[in-house]
């Protein structure tokens, strides 16, 4: 069973990695057929690392995310699927080349990280903990798209304000458009966020017999949630946009990336990694 | 052989006085393509003429005396003596011409490179040539190469992207601040050629509509009916400010008009929606550092040069990679041309071949006429198919043989073998300048 799974994990790996390849070639060389091509081997890995995870799923019989590596490699699997919805709806060709090094540089980590084989303890085995796991991943995956367009937005807005066009202006959209999806991903990631952690709260009650303990990362998923309802508080209310909301978008987004490694990694609770396949 | 030659003068070898003498009226090219007509030493001919260039493009089979034939009714047209203009005119010829029509049609030569007008006056002549009968095999070859040439540096080179004139970019850099300019608003401060231009391109582009102000309210009525917009007055420009979305300034005053404080306050109450100033006068409109605020951008002229610079460069760029497209298609060009060398002769074998057939089918008549209809066209069917058989690899070997150095050795023992040369057949070689494709 490990063989032919670990088997998806690495067709997944490689396909992901040539699209990746392909969507830099696209930004450089602007040849759509070169996007086409990447954008379909970057569907066929999807497909595959969807069938790796279904596996693992089957297998472990809850969502594979209990080690950093399947977690990473989940992370990396919903940004990509998060992706393909969204290329569909926008239909904006540069963007691939954005979000596939990024999901490709999650998945490099996952397969460069050792997994863990421990058994995974009874308690996991709940529809709460995949459905809790599920919401987070989808609403982290659009908040990375938001960042990511916030990225592309400051290099666009910093060409046109400075009135040196680089390589870059001609290759990335318009700041309206760079700002509608950093925009509607925040809008449409949040309510997943704050989905995904009332599931994780009604799991804590059924598992743990409470709801909230102030575990580390519930503390800074909290902070998270705070600093992005601030955001939408501002964009909604105050009409933010532009610049200032392409920042406070990149420093959420560290914030939750700051919640999803480094306190499970560093600040123990029953979050982390350790604690999860250990005992 | 028949040679290509022609004859023109562009916006860099003549002065527009000389050339508005020649171009100006449509009617000249019909004049001109008539004039042709009637010169025996030309074949084929066309005519093109723009407020950028007047060119004239032969087949003809006398070289020298063709050039003096189109040079004379050149001045002909233009009712200037020959010594006025022969200094300003250049002269290609054969492949040189080619390569010189292809760049044309490319945009290659025109004063703004890339311009899209070029292709479709090229058409135009053509389409007249064409009604005059004026082209024929070559030309008709020629300038359908040259579309296609055309067609292919236009979507294979970036030579006709980013634009070159200011009301042009600035459309351009709206484009990159607002998506769409549908549903936008704009406001023109002051007026004057280069603002109303650039306003009218922001229409054209897709712009809902347009407040004007200018400090006398009746010249802003005045230039308003101009775009169908509204006019205000001056004292509204703040108001308007919260309303507009793009901005084109162009007054005469002395000072600025709008200042940083002005737009600062504005922004506040138009909940940070972007807002593009394109300050045209000189000295400015719009206080520079209004450019520091978030969600507003400001273009002054001189911001807006410096992007016309760089697509100018980066048009030249594209055009080193149109030449070898066109270098490319003459080559292709060159090789079809080749093969024209050997049509006469493959006609006159085809027409001997005729003549044979009709002389026999005349001698044998009276045993033929005894047959039944369908058997007497059977007959003829397999004549036919026999000689076709027959000729069909000779007429292979020579078209194969079209380029090569050695070609005419060949045609010449073709013409011994079938003795083409005797008789009135080797006079029909005037029939090459039909229409027929080969």
């Amino acid at each position: 069973m490990e063989a032919i799974t670990s088997i998806w994990f690495i067709l997944a790996l490689c396909f992901e990695l040539i699209a990746t390849a392909g969507f830099i070639v696209f930004i450089v060389t602007q040849k759509k057929w070169v996007f086409r091509v990447s954008y379909w081997l970057l569907v066929v890995g999807f497909g595959f690392h969807t069938i790796f995870l279904g596996f693992r799923y089957y297998s472990l019989g809850v969502a594979p995310v209990l080690d950093l590596k399947s977690a990473l490699s989940f992370f990396s699997w919903s940004i990509i699927g998060v992706y393909l919805v969204i290329q569909a709806r926008f239909k904006l060709r540069v963007l691939g080349s954005f979000v596939a090094p990024l999901a490709a540089f999650f998945m490099t980590i996952s397969s460069a990280v050792p997994g863990t084989q421990a058994p995974v303890k009874p308690i996991f085995k709940s529809l709460w903990l995949t459905l809790h796991v599920g919401t987070v991943f989808v609403g982290n995956a659009l908040l990375a798209i938001s960042c990511l367009a916030a990225i592309m937005y400051l290099i666009q807005e910093r060409q046109i304000k400075r009135k040196r066009f680089g390589t870059f202006y001609g290759r990335l959209p318009s700041l309206a458009t760079l700002d509608n999806i950093n925009y509607y991903a925040i809008l449409y990631g949040f309510p997943f966020l704050t989905l995904g952690m009332i599931v994780g709260s009604i799991y804590a009650h059924f598992a743990l017999g409470i709801y909230w303990q102030w575990d580390p990362k519930e503390v800074w998923s909290l902070i998270c949630w705070l600093f992005y309802a601030a955001l939408i508080h501002e964009r909604l209310v105050v009409g933010w946009q532009g610049r200032k909301a392409a920042i406070m978008s990149i420093v959420c987004f560290s914030l939750l990336i700051f919640t999803f490694l480094g306190v499970s990694l560093l600040m123990g609770g029953y979050h982390s990694f350790g604690n999860m396949g250990g005992r | 052989m028949p040679k290509i030659i022609n004859i023109g003068m562009n916006h860099e070898t003549a002065p527009v006085a000389l050339r508005e003498c020649l171009a100006v009226e449509s009617r000249n090219v019909q004049k001109a393509l008539g004039l042709m007509r009637s010169l025996d030493v030309v074949r084929e001919g066309f005519f093109l003429s723009t407020c950028n260039r007047v060119e004239a493009l032969i087949v003809a089979q006398e070289a020298r005396e063709a050039k003096r034939a189109v040079v004379s009714l050149l001045s002909k047209i233009g009712n200037i003596p020959v010594d006025d203009f022969s200094s300003c005119l250049y002269t290609y010829e054969n492949m040189d011409a080619v390569t010189h029509i292809f760049s044309v049609a490319s945009s290659l030569d025109s004063m703004v490179i890339g311009e899209p007008q070029i292709l479709g006056q090229i058409k135009e002549a053509y389409l007249q040539s064409t009604r005059e009968k004026m082209s024929g095999v070559i030309l008709n070859r020629l300038m359908h190469k040259a579309f296609h040439v055309a067609k292919r540096v236009r979507s294979e080179t970036d030579i006709c992207g980013a634009a070159v004139s200011i009301s042009y970019a600035a459309v351009e850099l709206a484009r990159k601040i607002f998506h769409a300019l549908e549903g936008k608003k704009v406001l023109l401060i002051g007026a004057g050629e280069m603002a109303e231009l650039a306003a009218r391109h922001l229409l054209t582009n897709g712009v809902s509509s347009m407040t004007v102000v200018n400090r006398t309210f009746e010249r802003a009525v005045e230039v308003a009916e101009h775009f169908r917009a509204s006019p205000v007055s001056f004292d509204e420009i703040e108001d308007q400010l919260l309303k507009a979305d793009i901005v084109v300034s162009s007054t005469a005053a002395s000072e600025c008009i709008i200042t940083r404080a002005m737009v600062k306050k504005v922004l506040r109450k138009r909940r940070n929606r972007p807002l593009f100033l394109i300050d045209i006068a000189v000295p400015r409109d719009v206080q520079p550092e209004v450019n520091k605020l978030n969600n507003v951008y400001l273009y002054d002229i001189d911001d807006l040069k410096g992007v016309i610079e760089i697509n100018k460069a980066q048009r030249q760029e594209a055009a080193v990679k149109a030449q070898r497209i066109v270098q490319e298609e003459v080559v292709k060009f060159e090789k079809w041309l080749k093969t024209l060398a050997v049509v006469p002769t493959i006609i006159s074998l085809r027409n001997k071949a005729e003549t044979i057939i009709q002389a026999e089918f005349g001698k044998s008549r009276s045993a033929l006429d005894q047959l039944a209809p369908p058997q007497r066209q059977a007959i003829e069917v397999l004549i036919r198919s026999i000689v076709e058989k027959v000729l069909n690899d000779p007429i292979l070997f020579l078209k194969g043989k079209a380029g090569r150095s050695t070609l005419n050795d060949y045609l010449d023992t073709t013409r011994k073998l079938f003795s083409l040369d005797e008789g009135d057949e080797s006079s029909r070689t005037k029939t090459v300048t039909s229409n027929k494709p080969c």
